[in-house]
């Protein structure tokens, strides 16, 4: 069980433990906490790890700290900056999902004898008869996390386990009260865990001294507007801190990170009807021969919408929406739906 | 079956030991300062306990400041001596496999006024005169080296480096934190100034240790108030543990006296059951100058904290480097510091046998390694991360 001292992973190692599985309790040590009492950020910390090890010392389960702070960096934190670099905008949670969690975090679970590695994310693992693997989204669709599952293989799913794929958060809440759990009241945490107070431009520009190199703001035709102080400080889509007036609220409509300009634009020009996913991961394992009609999903809060999906062999789609859709941002994923179920997902370029 | 093979992290209490601290914390409760007769019996339950400790170092118990560990010993020795020490003596020498206590407070003393060296070990995890030679000079106030280190057991050359110390004018101080109750010490024969000593690394109580101070040095005081431990060390002290202390060091003395071979035995069987069992094995530090615990072994292609869980899955508890280090990311120093690869020193396990250790625990760790060991080594991260 992969355990981050917050309310969701102690309530789902709570429900295995009570529902008899021989439950060990991982949690990932991803920065130096030798130093005491600096906060990195608002997960994981040396406060969250002493309540993860509270947890599981109340359920009687076996506790471990892995120091995955190598990883993390290498995994997580190195492509997030690199991402803003380039002028995209990344989604580390994906990454460390892929490539921390159910990769290495794994292979220790499964060098411990344990078959399968659970997490607290709100989604849903199922073998068909046929015993390929779907994921779906978690039953509680205002939490559903299935979105940053995406790039889960079938090697991956088969060793996953959601216990609270099924749950209403609410219910979540209220087991975490019956269990006495010392998290019960615990906020959840919503930014990025790795970014102290969610000032992910200071983190950026501390650790890549590349960035907050000045450039121009351009309107669509390349006429300057005005200046900025790094372009990582922009995503697709932004209306604030453009330091522009205009008559009509102007957008941020394309980063270009070669020549450091953000292109602004009124709104109608941050509609787009298609876009191009690379490093697709699709569940089943192989691409669709044809194109499917499904619902696409461009960012965590956005709400799936119908769009044909085609491949383009084995690791890149092409997706057109019916309607279109504003502030479609590289660096974002597109996952794509069949109802609850995903299908599979890319990096929008 | 639980076995604990981590006696150098701390050890059981010796069935007297807990008797004695139970009896004193039911019926002597007074404070060792008042002067009436609550007083009186705590004071002498406290001397007693300090001719006790003082027996096991050959030392008079006059010298003995009671504190409450290892840590705090050391640091009172680094930083307490600055009492005795002329203002032209300006440097602070240690060794490269020193305990965190020392190295951290070392590392603080170089931002006060004091230089620092450090004397680098050999492959075999040894600190050799010569090397102290080579860098000791004539404002060198201090020397301190341990007696036998914690992480791979190896027993360093006190008595050589203490001379050389006293020969360039400087004092020596001996972390025996490891080594007393394991080894025989006598503070004449080794020849040096400050000793520390934990009861808890002897099958006594946590929270009590000792600094022998020889006769005549002036210590400051880390701790000031009241006039205990001649002034030495304040604070009201902690009599139930210090009793509990004395015993442990009667028994220790009494074994070391004995001359009993069980535990080495047990060790040795421990270590040539592993290294035949199970393949890509490797003992690190020299076998010769050792103490009779500990062995400590790296395994070729399996991550040491890996491992460690494995077995303590298994029942069995080890550790890696020392106690005090885990949850960092940084190599064993005292591994690093005998020039092992990155590859080695993390996949190194530490061994420590003591009390309460038999062959049946010896014959299943031997049993079940090979297996585990297997497990681990037949995941693909175990290659790549070594990549690194």
């Amino acid at each position: 069980m992969a355990m981050s001292g917050g309310v969701d992973s102690s309530v789902a190692a709570a429900l295995l433990s009570h529902d008899g599985h021989d439950v060990i309790g991982l949690s990932m040590q991803l920065y130096d906490q030798r130093d005491g009492d600096i906060t990195f950020g608002n997960c994981c910390t040396l406060d969250d790890l002493h309540d993860a090890r509270r947890v599981a010392g109340l359920l009687g389960i076996p506790h471990y700290i892995l120091n995955f702070e190598r990883q993390f960096k290498t995994s997580v934190v190195n492509n997030f900056i690199s991402e803003y670099e380039n002028a995209r905008t990344p989604i580390p949670c994906v990454h460390c999902n892929g490539e921390l969690k159910f990769s290495t975090l794994l292979e220790r679970a499964q060098g411990l004898d344990a078959p399968k590695l659970a997490t607290g994310h709100y989604a849903q693992v199922t073998q068909e008869k046929d015993g390929t693997y779907t994921l779906k989204r978690g039953a509680d669709l205002t939490k559903d996390q299935s979105y940053f599952l995406f790039s889960l293989t079938q090697a991956q799913l088969a060793c996953a386990s959601f216990p609270l794929g099924h749950q209403q958060k609410s219910e979540v809440r209220a087991y975490a009260e019956q269990f006495n759990l010392p998290v019960a009241q615990k906020p959840d945490s919503h930014e990025l865990c790795f970014v102290p107070d969610g000032d992910y431009a200071s983190f950026i520009e501390k650790q890549s001294p590349n960035s907050g190199k000045p450039g121009r703001i351009a309107d669509p035709s390349g006429s300057t507007l005005g200046g900025h102080d790094g372009i990582h400080r922009f995503t697709i889509g932004q209306r604030r801190g453009l330091g522009i007036s205009n008559s009509v609220p102007l957008y941020v409509t394309q980063l270009d990170a070669k020549t450091n300009t953000v292109t602004v634009g009124e709104r109608s020009q941050l509609e787009k009807t298609n876009l191009t996913a690379s490093d697709v991961n699709w569940i089943a394992g192989t691409p669709p021969l044809s194109p499917l009609s499904l619902s696409v999903q461009i960012r965590h809060q956005h709400k799936a919408v119908k769009a044909t999906v085609e491949a383009e062999g084995v690791a890149r789609a092409h997706v057109t929406f019916e309607e279109p859709q504003p502030a479609i941002t590289p660096g974002q994923a597109a996952v794509f739906y069949e109802r609850e179920t995903v299908i599979g997902g890319g990096w929008i370029d | 079956m639980r076995i604990y093979f981590d006696h150098n992290a701390t050890t059981p209490l010796a069935e007297t030991v807990t008797e004695t601290i139970l009896a004193t914390m039911k019926n002597h409760f007074g404070n060792a300062s008042s002067v009436h007769s609550f007083g009186q019996t705590a004071k002498s339950i406290i001397d007693a306990a300090r001719e006790k400790v003082s027996a096991l170092i050959g030392a008079t118990p006059q010298e003995i400041v009671f504190t409450s560990g290892g840590t705090e010993s050391n640091n009172l020795a680094l930083r307490g001596v600055s009492g005795s020490i002329s203002t032209n003596k300006t440097r602070l020498i240690t060794s490269a496999i020193e305990h965190e206590a020392v190295l951290k407070t070392v590392k603080d003393l170089s931002q006060q006024r004091w230089n620092t060296s450090v004397i680098p070990v050999d492959s075999d995890g040894l600190v050799l005169p010569e090397e102290l030679e080579k860098i000791i000079t004539s404002d060198t106030a201090l020397v301190s080296v341990m007696h036998a280190n914690n992480e791979i057991g190896t027993i360093q050359p006190i008595k050589e480096l203490a001379e050389i110390s006293h020969r360039h004018g400087a004092l020596f101080h001996v972390d025996a934190v490891q080594s007393a109750g394991k080894l025989p010490i006598c503070v004449k024969t080794l020849g040096v100034d400050l000793l520390s000593l934990s009861a808890h690394k002897f099958n006594g109580p946590k929270g009590v240790g000792a600094l022998w101070v020889k006769r005549g040095l002036r210590l400051s005081p880390h701790s000031t108030g009241g006039k205990q431990e001649r002034s030495r060390r304040a604070g009201t002290e902690n009599v139930p543990a210090l009793s509990g202390f004395g015993v442990a060091a009667d028994i220790a003395k009494e074994r070391l006296n004995k001359g009993s071979h069980v535990i080495s035995q047990l060790r040795d069987r421990l270590e040539s059951g592993i290294l035949d069992a199970v393949p890509g094995t490797l003992v690190n530090g020299t076998t010769d100058q050792r103490i009779a615990n500990t062995t400590n072994i790296s395994f070729d292609r399996v991550e040491a904290e890996s491992l460690l869980i494995a077995l303590d899955l298994e029942g069995v508890a080890v550790s890696t480097g020392s106690a005090c280090s885990s949850g960092t990311l940084e190599p064993s120093h005292v591994l690093k510091a005998m020039g092992l690869s990155p590859h080695r020193t993390q996949s190194s396990i530490r061994f420590s046998l003591g009390l309460g250790n038999s062959q049946e625990h010896i014959d299943r760790v031997v049993e079940i390694m090979p297996r585990v060991v297997d497990r681990l080594r037949q995941l693909s991260f175990s290659g790549s991360r070594q990549k690194n």
